[in-house]
């Protein structure tokens, strides 16, 4: 058996502090063979970052490391900083999550990565590295390279600045290559693109790659063996089709059932994973997973499980009953039972009156020069004349990359003030007619979830306070709101002892469900959510997911829910609206959408979300969009979208011609609107080489 | 430290709750009788929680007895004392601190106990009227030029930068004889003749010592404004001012209270020079400033005189620094020691 590349034995590492230290790393054992793709899986906090970093050996000088790692049998421990620098870059290279702060602003990216060819190679002439440079720019897929090595990294974008990183890390031929959630920052179009250069560079450098991330999605479709992280020890460890389809570890069965999946949501419930990891500086003995595990035994209490090979089939599991499972005696379906759904009837539509309806809402920002004299020099065009209508009891998905346009929409709306263009009706008002007093008491029908939990709610007020405030403004009296208070945290499955509590004393799911219950406590007709789930990890994800679905059923609550993520889209929503630079591209019910896509942005979009299922990634089709999202402050004549769309390349010069020359206007096409002139010719996307619309073609 | 630690059982059992899945959660909630579970637990206010949470720390107390020792010797230590203030005791010039003389005697015989009383009254007033004064313009100018922006946050900047080239200390100077005498004052400002002296000079140490802070205080209100809680909040129509008062000034109320801290001892101390260039507090009245300002040249031949001024100084600074470093931690659920 050749050795390993990578040996990482029984690693832990303890981040020592005043009471003992924190052990983020709990003896981790793995390998990776040469030219393997390795996922590391496991939610924030599970010590997934830190083994790798004390791989690369930059974790800081105050961590402890024990155990040991080594590379082609040498010991990466007992090395000097220079001796491991000799390695780095050469022989390891990594790639970082935010690419923003990676490379150094005041050099030029084409000087940063001839500095990590020159730094391994002392004899390299200055002319071949900058040949070099640009060689590897256009490996990984940017346009004019020659140009783009001169550029400083700001003028990059975010995805183009992540293939720099690539290109970085692939300059000396390296062998292992460890991305650490290399495209968490990144929208979907681009998440798809980076994985695609990261599967070229490593077919262009036969490297093996570890690939850390927190996405289930992402692990799907790119590696050949997967290890699932929690606190801080392997838990699960096999190849990515088995561990998927037949997982031994409950909380691996439980990640699997929490993540949306664009192809089966709205069908299939989430199964929310509740709870919190436990806190590392104090785990009490047993199985970590033991408080969240619904299988859970005496056993998994008193003694922690191994990560153990037992039936010999190539996988480990660090389960007790792992051999129940494997049996089939203990079905995932068994421990995590998919909640029902909750029964919901949807009036007939055209009887209804909207709660919420906008038309050709426009929401531009000026764009200032010189400092004394400010003058107006162009404008942001944010919101750039949409339509659309949310009616009772209905839920309308506005889905698009950042930098669309759709949260701009969503606090439009909260505004309720006349837009710069267009009308905007709420609960059958038009909000510019409306008097100071009544915009007050409409403020009590249209309230909004924010995405961020940790922003979301002041943190000097007790939770009771902050789920009152909405009913001080209409000066309801004291008991009367501490008594809506309790039923709110009822509501949301908060304890009412709670109310006394700071909101730093609660996880993100926790507080997020504050932010409903506040949003709840005027019986608002409206909610609007901007992406409310986001920033919360997968499996608690799923809990406010349900949680949602629930009060919405119940309370004949109408949404307008914002999100990057078409899969939780597809979860609860009704309609749904596409929306690319300030526009609606396609708009219609949310099966009609999803099924026959009719906008070439659409079926990209679709494309490029990944799918927690290996069998089915691997099969699919991907349409890669070129390049990135035009600025919005840029003035086009033409379809914005012309650009970046992959069904422009393949039309005719008198259909493309009409693409750049004319703006289309949405029209019905089935039982949704389109913008687009070539809704006939979207089939040609069906059946093309995808090589061909690939980044790097060009 | 303070909640935590009291009811770690509670802790468990609410996060515990929280594991069920929300769905059974909802479906349980539903048969539940909506009356008994409201009622059976009451809400606290804001206000109350943040005085329990103080009344649990030992700096609070170690403070707030210095402070209250202090001021009840300023108010009471004179009904132990024999000697007013400014009588002389021609019989012993220069004692040392005796039983007739508890803190001994200055050169022309002056009993220095009955001048401490009589100073710590007047710094005191000073000092915890002043400070306070510049913390309150600092908190309302700057989270209203933060928050509102535009030409109320212009005019701000341009009076903070007009204050601060100013040299504080000759503009004190100039407009000292108003001080020193109210029919002096300006005819605008003549409504404030009703004030003594002193509290002109608390009013003149505020007007001129607000401005840092209130820079401070406005940058910190700029970046409060753009959180989601904000937003709600104006989302769900609480009036400018309300905002302010709940959101934005007790987000930066730590550092407001420090300021409200250390300014005690500022205002104490741009007190006690303005008396020693005889702008402050004029004899025969007598201040801290002025007694350590006399004592300062006999602190090595006759050290009572400078020394027992200066423990005073010390220990009321001291004493307000603890308070307001409790208070801090009181009102700031997420400092350290709260974590704990």
């Amino acid at each position: 058996m050749p050795e390993p590349l990578l040996q990482v034995k029984d690693l832990t590492v303890t981040f020592p502090n005043s009471r003992g230290g924190v052990r983020a790393v709990r003896g981790v054992d793995y390998t990776v063979d040469e030219g393997e793709f390795l996922g590391i899986v496991g939610e924030s906090g599970s010590g997934k970052s830190v083994s790798s970093l004390a791989v690369m050996g930059l974790l800081p000088s105050s961590a402890k490391i024990d155990g040991d790692i080594t590379f082609r049998g040498d010991s990466l421990l007992g090395m000097s900083d220079r001796q491991l620098s000799r390695l780095r870059g050469r022989e390891m290279a990594m790639i970082f999550q935010d690419p923003l702060s990676a490379l150094t602003p005041v050099y030029t990216v084409g000087q940063q990565i001839q500095e990590a060819l020159t730094l391994h190679d002392k004899n390299l002439q200055k002319r071949t590295a900058e040949k070099r440079a640009v060689e590897l720019l256009k490996i990984v897929g940017i346009p004019a390279p020659e140009r783009r090595v001169k550029a400083f990294p700001h003028e990059f974008s975010g995805g183009m600045r992540q293939r720099a990183m690539i290109a970085i890390a692939i300059a000396n031929d390296p062998t292992l290559i460890i991305a650490d959630e290399p495209t968490t920052a990144l929208d979907v179009t681009i998440q798809a693109q980076i994985l695609e250069v990261l599967q070229k560079a490593k077919e262009v450098t036969g490297a093996a790659v570890v690939l850390i991330t927190h996405d289930l999605g992402v692990v799907a479709g790119n590696v050949d063996r997967v290890a699932v992280m929690y606190a801080g020890k392997l838990v699960e460890k096999g190849p990515v089709d088995e561990v998927f389809h037949t997982p031994r570890m409950p909380y691996t069965m439980g990640l699997l059932r929490s993540v949306p999946n664009m192809l089966t949501a709205g069908k299939e419930r989430l199964v929310p994973l509740e709870g919190r990891p436990p806190n590392l500086a104090e785990l009490p003995p047993g199985c970590p997973f033991a408080d969240r595990c619904p299988a859970v035994q005496d056993r998994c209490r008193t003694t922690e499980p191994e990560l153990l090979a037992e039936l010999g089939d190539g996988r480990e599991v660090a389960c007790h009953r792992a051999d129940e499972i494997a049996a089939g005696t203990l079905k995932p379906n068994d421990i995590f039972p998919r909640p029902p759904h909750e029964e919901r009837e949807l009036k007939e539509s055209d009887t209804l009156n909207p709660v919420v309806r906008a038309q050709d809402l426009v929401r531009h920002f000026p764009l200032y020069k010189g400092s004394v004299f400010r003058r107006v020099v162009g404008s942001v065009k944010a919101v750039d004349g949409v339509d659309f209508e949310v009616l009772p009891g209905e839920t309308l998905g506005l889905v698009g990359e950042s930098g669309s346009g759709k949260s701009t929409t969503a606090l439009e709306i909260m505004e309720l003030v006349t837009p710069q263009r267009g009308s905007l009706e709420v609960a059958g008002k038009d909000v510019g007619t409306l008097s100071k007093a009544q915009r007050l008491q409409m403020r009590q029908d249209v309230q909004i979830v924010f995405q961020d939990p940790m922003a979301a709610v002041d943190p000097r007020m007790p939770v009771g306070d902050i789920i009152a405030e909405p009913l001080t403004v209409h000066k309801v009296p004291r008991a009367e709101r501490t008594r809506r208070v309790l039923e709110m945290l009822d509501l949301v499955g908060l304890a009412p002892e709670m109310t006394d509590r700071y909101p730093h004393e609660f996880s993100g799911g926790q507080r997020q469900r504050i932010g409903i219950a506040r949003s709840l406590i005027t019986n608002p007709k409206v909610l609007v959510l901007d992406e409310p789930v986001s920033a919360l990890d997968v499996s608690v994800q799923a809990g406010v997911m349900n949680l949602l679905e629930d009060l919405r059923d119940r309370l004949g609550l109408s949404y307008l829910f914002v999100a990057h993520d078409l899969a939780i889209i597809r979860e609860i929503a009704d309609k749904i609206a596409v929306m690319y630079l300030g526009r609606i591209v396609e708009y219609g019910p949310v099966k009609e959408v999803y099924e026959t896509p009719r906008h070439p942005y659409t079926r990209a979009l679709m494309s490029a979300v990944p799918v927690p299922d290996p069998a089915i990634e691997r099969e699919r089709q991907r349409i890669l969009l070129t390049g990135d999202l035009p600025s919005p402050t840029e003035d086009i004549p033409g379809c914005n979208f012309a650009s970046r769309c992959p069904l422009f390349r393949m039309l005719d010069e008198d259909r493309q011609a009409r693409c750049l020359g004319e703006d289309p206007a949405a029209v019905p096409h089935g039982g949704s609107t389109v913008a687009c002139h070539h809704v006939d010719q979207i089939g040609q996307l069906d059946d093309v080489d995808i090589s061909a619309l690939s980044p790097t073609g060009d | 430290m303070s909640m935590n630690a009291q009811q770690p059982a509670d802790h468990s059992a609410d996060l515990s709750q929280d594991l069920e899945p929300t769905a059974s959660l909802i479906a349980a909630t539903t048969d539940r009788d909506s009356a008994e579970g409201p009622s059976s637990h009451r809400p606290i206010s804001r206000g109350r929680l943040v005085w329990r949470r103080l009344k649990t720390k030992p700096n609070f107390y170690i403070g707030g007895v210095m402070v209250a020792l202090i001021v009840a010797f300023a108010l009471f230590g004179d009904f132990f004392n024999i000697y007013a203030q400014g009588q002389q005791d021609t019989f012993n010039f220069n004692s040392p601190p005796s039983g007739q003389h508890f803190f001994g005697t200055d050169a022309i015989g002056v009993d220095l106990y009955a001048s401490m009383t009589s100073a710590l009254r007047k710094s005191l007033l000073i000092g915890f009227l002043a400070a306070p004064t510049a913390t309150l313009i600092a908190a309302i100018m700057g989270s209203l030029a933060g928050y509102l922006g535009g030409p109320f946050e212009m005019f701000t900047n341009w009076l903070i930068n007009l204050l601060l080239v100013l040299p504080v200390f000759y503009v004190l100077m100039i407009v000292s004889p108003a001080i020193a005498d109210p029919s002096n004052l300006p005819a605008a400002l003549q409504w404030l003749g009703f004030l003594p002296a002193w509290g002109l000079l608390v009013l003149a140490i505020g007007f001129f010592s607000w401005m840092i802070m209130a820079q401070i205080v406005k940058n910190q209100t700029k970046s409060l404004k753009e959180r989601e809680y904000v937003k709600a909040a104006r989302f769900m129509g609480v009036s400018t001012p309300t905002i302010l008062r709940r959101h934005i000034i007790p987000n930066v109320a730590s550092l407001l209270i420090i300021d409200g801290a250390l300014g005690v001892a500022m205002a104490i101390l741009a007190e006690t020079s303005l008396s020693f260039f005889g702008l402050g507090i004029q004899a025969p009245d007598v201040s801290l400033g002025t007694l350590l300002q006399d004592g300062t040249g006999a602190a090595v031949t006759r050290p009572w005189l400078f020394v027992i001024p200066a423990s005073f100084l010390i220990a009321l600074l001291t004493g307000v620094a603890l308070v307001g470093d409790a208070l801090r931690d009181a009102i700031d659920p997420t400092s350290e020691v709260n974590r704990a």
